[in-house]
Order: C-alpha cells, then structure tokens, then sequence
C-alpha cells in the first residue's frame, strides 16, 4: 500500500508518515496541492490523505486533480473544521470523512476499508 | 372587575422604545382613535337631531298659533253673530210694529215672549221716546217712566242708530248687557227700542265652543273687563283679566303672554261695531304636550344611538388597537429572536474557528505523542520503561479529551443551517448533556440521562433540537442548587410522539407564572442576567418543529419541561 498525506502543516504531516512506517505503510508526504501534483506524476499512491483547508489549494480541488491523474486512487479528508459545506463534499466523494485530532488506528482502519471496501 | 376587562395594551410601556416611545404609546393611540371616530359619528348625528328638535318645535308652535288664529276667527264670526242676530230682530220689531203698537205694554209684552220663544237670551223690553223717558217697560223690574236722556248709550244710540252696551250689573244685580235701536217717525221724531240680553246666553255659547288642548275663550271688553267668566283665569265676569288689553287689529291674532310664571297663547278679534273683544286664552305647556312626547322620543333616540355608537367605537378600537398592540409584540419577539439567532450564529461560529484552529495543533500534539509512543513501542531500548510509556498514554488522552470538546463545537456549529435529517435523539441529548458535564461535576449535580430504546431515527433539524435541549438544559441549571438533580427522559408515546422531558430539582414555578413562562421577556432572573428570552425561543423552535411544550411544576419540588415532538413532522404541517 502506497499512501500520499499532504497536510500544510510539515510537522503533521512528516510525523503521521513516520508513524504509518512503523506500520509497515509506505507513506510519503507532501505539504501543499502543487507539490502532491508533482508527486503524483512521479509515483503512484493507492491512497490519498488529504487535508480539506489548505493555502492556495484546497484538499478538494487537490482531490479532483489527482484523480484526473489516477482515477483508482481512493481519498481520505481529515479536517479540523467542521464546517456542513465541507461535510457534504467530503462524504460525498471520499471514501471518508474525519475530523481532527484522529485516532492513528482509526485512520489505519479507515485506510484499509478504503482499500478494501 | 375592571381589571379583567382591561386591554393588554393599556399598561404597556415600552422601555427600549426609547426615542420612539411615542409611537408605541397604545393608551393614547386608543384615545385618540376613539375621540376621532366618536367626534366624526356623533357630530352628524347631534347636528341632525338638533336640527329636527328645531324644526319640529318650530312646526308644534306654528300649529298652535294657526289653530288659535282659525278657533278665534270662527268664535267671532257666531258672537258677531248672535249680538247683530238679536239687533235684526230689534230691527224687524221696529220696522214692523207702528209705534202706538210697541208702547202698549201688553203687544210689548207679547213680543218680549216671541223673542224669548223665537231667539231667546232676552230679559226686558223697553220703548224710550225721544226725551229718554222710558214710555214702556216689560221685564221683571218697574223701570216704567226711568229717565235716560243724560245716559251717554243714549245719546250714542241718537247718533249712530243702535247701541251694543258692555256687560253691567245695571239695577238686576245680574250681570248683563244691553242692546238698543232707534227708529224715525214722520217729523223729526223717534223713538228707541232697548232690550237686555241674558248673560247666561252669551256664557253658554262660549262655553260649546270646545277649545282645543284645554284653555277658554272669553269676552272683554276694551278697558280689559271681563264680559263672560273666565275659568282659565279664576275669574269672574265684570274682574280685569289679569293680560294686558291686546292692542286693535282688524283681523284675528294670536300672541304669546307670560303671566304668573305660565306662557299663555292668547288670541284675539275685535269685535267690530261693539265694545268686545273675543279673547281664547290657552296655556302654552299644555298644548305643546304633544310635542314634548315627539322631544322625548328624539332625545331617547339620540341617547340610545349615542350609547350604542360609543360601543361600537370603543369596541372597535380597543379591538384594532389590541390587535396593533399584539402584532408589534410579536414584531418586536421577531426581531429579539433575529438578534438572538444572529448572537447564536456569531457565537457558534466564533467557537467553529477557534475549535479549527485548535484541532490542528492538537493533531500535531497527538501525532509526535503517537510517534513517541511508536518509539517505545517499537524499538526494543526503550520499551521497558513503563514510566514513560505512561506519560505518553496521559498526553495522548488529555489530547483526545480536548479532540472531544472541539468536536462537540463543530457539530453544534454544522447544524446551523436548518434543514430536515435523520436524527438520534439519544445522541443529541448526549451531545448537550456533555457540554454540562463539568458544570454538572463541580456543582455536584446529578444528571440522569434516560432514552426508550423503541424511539426510532426520525426526520427533524437537529440544529434546533440542539438548540432547544441545550436551552431547556441551561434554564434548569439556572435554578437547580448545589447537589441537585436533573433528570431528561425521552420516551415515546406512541406512533406518531416522541416525549423529552426536563425535570430539575430547582425551587419550583409558582402557578401565576407558570402560564406566563413562555411569554417574551417574562423573567425573574432579570438581575442575574437572564433575558426573558430563553424559554420563549425554545416556545418557538418547538413549534418551527411541530411540536409542543409545556411546563409542570411544584413548588419546593422542581419543574418539568415537557418538549413533545412529531415522529413524521410532515404529516403536521400537511
């Protein structure tokens, strides 16, 4: 499983991937929508974790993007804003929808019912 | 007694009106319509009547002056008549007698007995020659040989032909009046026939003439003596009347007298070619009877008009301007709740933003703690030490306490927007329960939460079932003392209703207000900073919902808040 978590906040986002090795999840990290793009073109990632309220570019936009790249990958958003817009789009389109602070083991689960619904 | 009858805006005074208060002044709003309305319905109507009263006055005095003026004329014209009746047949006995004839006293007394017979009203004959020694008398007195020549009706009969006299006592002591004619001989010579008429007569001719409306008619003569009893008076014959002598006219008229306090209508006609005047006199109040009746009819008309017109005005406008009153309440409720709502909304979205901003450092907090914790975990050097192992495991729960708050936050702040879901009432209820837990705690309140499992998922706005729990969960912490209880029961009562009840231990609704809690602005915790508002948004939202609500209490007790909600709020507003 190869797992792409753009987070803006470095810090999240390095541990989280750091914390998913230890669990034998090949994570790589980005911290903005135009360097996940760029990832993308290089690698591919059955699974995307992606902040919804990012600068520049949104977890959404980034979202639809990505997909126009590889339409198989599958999409968590992990937000700390609870806002209905948000829900809405979240649930609709991803494979899940959670709000911050997220449980390490409730986001491995989410990742493997994703995976494999 | 009053009281109850009095409108709810008559004691109202607006505070925060302000600048504006005039506007809101609904007692004087009240006045002021009734004033207005009554001015311009009354005014008409009195101008009418007041019209009418004139005009039918005027027409009951001319109809009294009219019916005077015709009784008069017609009275005149049978007195005239029966005095120039009587000097005719002075005339006939002259013309038709030859002196030495009417001068023998038994022909004389002959023809005094077809006078009586034929006319009537006759008491003596006598024959005067031309010196006035009276030649022959027939009568009940011995006035034979009387001397009249120095007597003025004498010398006026020689004049004008014949003589009318004013009613005398003359030597009978029974009042009476005389009527005379002269008649020429051959030569220069004449002679004059007098005759006395009866009194009796005359009075008893007035006396048929009925008047109308009471009243008599009379004769006078010119200096105002009475010649026929006056019964209206209380006089008698040959006393002053006690009016002044109308002035001549040559024609019937009628007059207004005031006499001893009494208005009395007199009319007159003067008798032409004798000393009388036919006077009918008739007391004004008596013949305006009729008419009085017609005024108090008017005036019992307008009063009844008036009255039921001022019922109908103040009526009306205690109606409307109740109505004006009740829907500025409500505009003024609408625009509280607004205001609340935005506070609500600005509040929740406050909380929205700082629980975002905190959620993200606190993922950071968690995951370096998740990582430190993977260390230990992981590698096998430091794995056993479980000290540390415990530290971590404290970080990470107080960082999932605050992750539970913030969430908590969001959700309330999610469901703003109204719109119709699926909701678990179990979890809204533990939802807003959790947002006292720790008021609950320092306070050591008991709060007991109890759900029928047979309440199914049904279709409402959670935002204001959010909205109306926490508010009916702050109301009863306002009041509930320390190591209190507050109990919320939800049970289903059946097919269609779902029952949230709010009980607390507090000190209880006394019953006058406890049908006034829902009311806006309805407080008793005004100085410790309640609004009045709480429970009556909560009123409203309940309704927005469908459903209802209601408040039990006993007071040293507690009080439940009942909330009674449709399990399909479509089929209610179908």
């Amino acid at each position: 499983m190869k797992v792409l978590l753009v987070d803006d906040e470095k810090e999240l986002a390095a541990t989280l991937a750091e914390r998913l090795s230890f669990r034998q999840i090949d994570a790589d990290w980005a911290t903005s929508g135009q360097e996940a793009l760029k990832m993308a073109e290089d690698a591919r990632y059955d699974l995307a974790v992606l902040d919804v309220k990012m600068p520049r570019m949104s977890g959404i936009t980034l979202m639809k993007r990505l997909r126009e790249r590889q339409p198989d990958m599958k999409f968590i958003f992990m937000t700390g804003h609870g806002s209905e817009e948000d829900f809405k789009t979240g649930s609709a389109d991803a494979s899940h929808y959670l709000v911050k602070p997220v449980k390490l083991e409730a986001l491995v689960e989410k990742m493997k019912l994703a995976l494999n619904p | 007694m009053l009281n109850k009858l009095k409108p709810a805006f008559w004691d109202h005074e607006d505070a925060a009106a302000g600048h504006y208060r005039r506007l809101f002044d609904f007692r004087s709003l009240w006045f002021q319509a009734v004033a207005l309305t009554t001015f311009v319905v009354l005014l008409p109507l009195i101008f009418i009547t007041i019209a009418e009263y004139t005009v039918t006055r005027k027409a009951a005095e001319d109809e009294i002056l009219l019916r005077t003026s015709r009784f008069v004329s017609n009275t005149r014209r049978t007195v005239a008549f029966f005095l120039e009746e009587r000097r005719f047949a002075l005339e006939f006995i002259v013309r038709d007698n030859r002196y030495d004839a009417v001068s023998d006293p038994e022909r004389l007394a002959v023809i005094l007995d077809n006078l009586k017979r034929g006319l009537g009203g006759f008491s003596d004959l006598g024959v005067i020659d031309a010196s006035g020694r009276q030649q022959t008398y027939v009568g009940p007195h011995n006035l034979e040989g009387k001397d009249y020549s120095g007597q003025d009706w004498f010398r006026e009969v020689m004049e004008k032909g014949y003589y009318i006299s004013d009613v005398f006592m003359g030597y009978r002591q029974t009042p009476h009046l005389v009527i005379a004619v002269r008649h020429n001989l051959p030569g220069d010579r004449f002679y004059v026939l007098r005759a006395s008429v009866d009194l009796e007569r005359f009075k008893r001719l007035l006396s048929q003439l009925e008047i109308l409306g009471g009243g008599s008619a009379i004769i006078i003569n010119r200096e105002g003596i009475l010649q026929t009893p006056c019964d209206q008076c209380g006089k008698s014959a040959l006393e002053k009347v006690p009016f002044s002598v109308p002035e001549f006219a040559p024609h019937t008229r009628v007059l207004e007298e005031s006499v001893a306090g009494e208005t009395l209508v007199i009319g007159y006609a003067y008798l032409i070619d004798t000393p009388f005047i036919l006077v009918a006199i008739k007391d004004k109040e008596a013949l305006m009877q009729p008419w009085y009746h017609t005024r108090r009819q008017i005036i019992g008309f307008l009063g009844l008009s008036v009255f039921f017109i001022l019922a109908v005005v103040v009526g009306m406008a205690t109606y409307l301007v109740n109505n004006i009153y009740m829907a500025d309440r409500r505009r003024v409720m609408a625009l509280h709740e607004v205001e609340y709502s935005n506070k609500m909304a600005s509040i929740g979205r406050m909380a929205a933003g700082v629980a975002h901003e905190i959620n993200n450092p606190l993922q950071i907090i968690y995951e370096k703690a998740g990582l430190i914790k993977d260390f230990f975990t992981f590698k096998p050097e430091y794995k056993d030490d479980p000290r540390l192992l415990e530290l971590v495991g404290s970080i990470l729960t107080s960082v999932e306490r605050c992750g539970a708050i913030t969430k908590r936050v969001l959700s309330f702040a999610r469901h703003q927007e109204s719109a119709l879901e699926p909701v678990r009432i179990k979890r809204i209820l533990g939802d807003v329960l959790g947002f006292v837990d720790k008021e609950a705690a320092y306070r050591s309140i008991t709060v007991t939460l109890d759900v029928d499992d047979d309440i199914p998922d049904f279709l409402s706005d959670r935002g204001k079932l959010q909205q109306i729990f926490l508010n009916l969960t702050n109301n009863a912490f306002s009041f509930i003392m320390e190591g209190g209880a507050l109990t919320v029961k939800a049970e289903r009562k059946n097919k269609r209703w779902v029952a949230v009840s709010f009980a607390d231990t507090g000190p209880g609704i006394p019953a006058k207000n406890l049908e006034r809690v829902f009311e806006p602005f309805f407080t008793t915790r005004s100085t410790k900073g309640g609004t009045g508002l709480g429970l009556s948004i909560t009123y409203h939202l309940v309704q927005e919902l469908g459903g209802k609500i209601k408040a039990e209490s006993e007071l040293g007790k507690g009080s439940t808040f009942i909330v009674t909600l449709p399990l399909d709020p479509g089929k209610k507003e179908a």
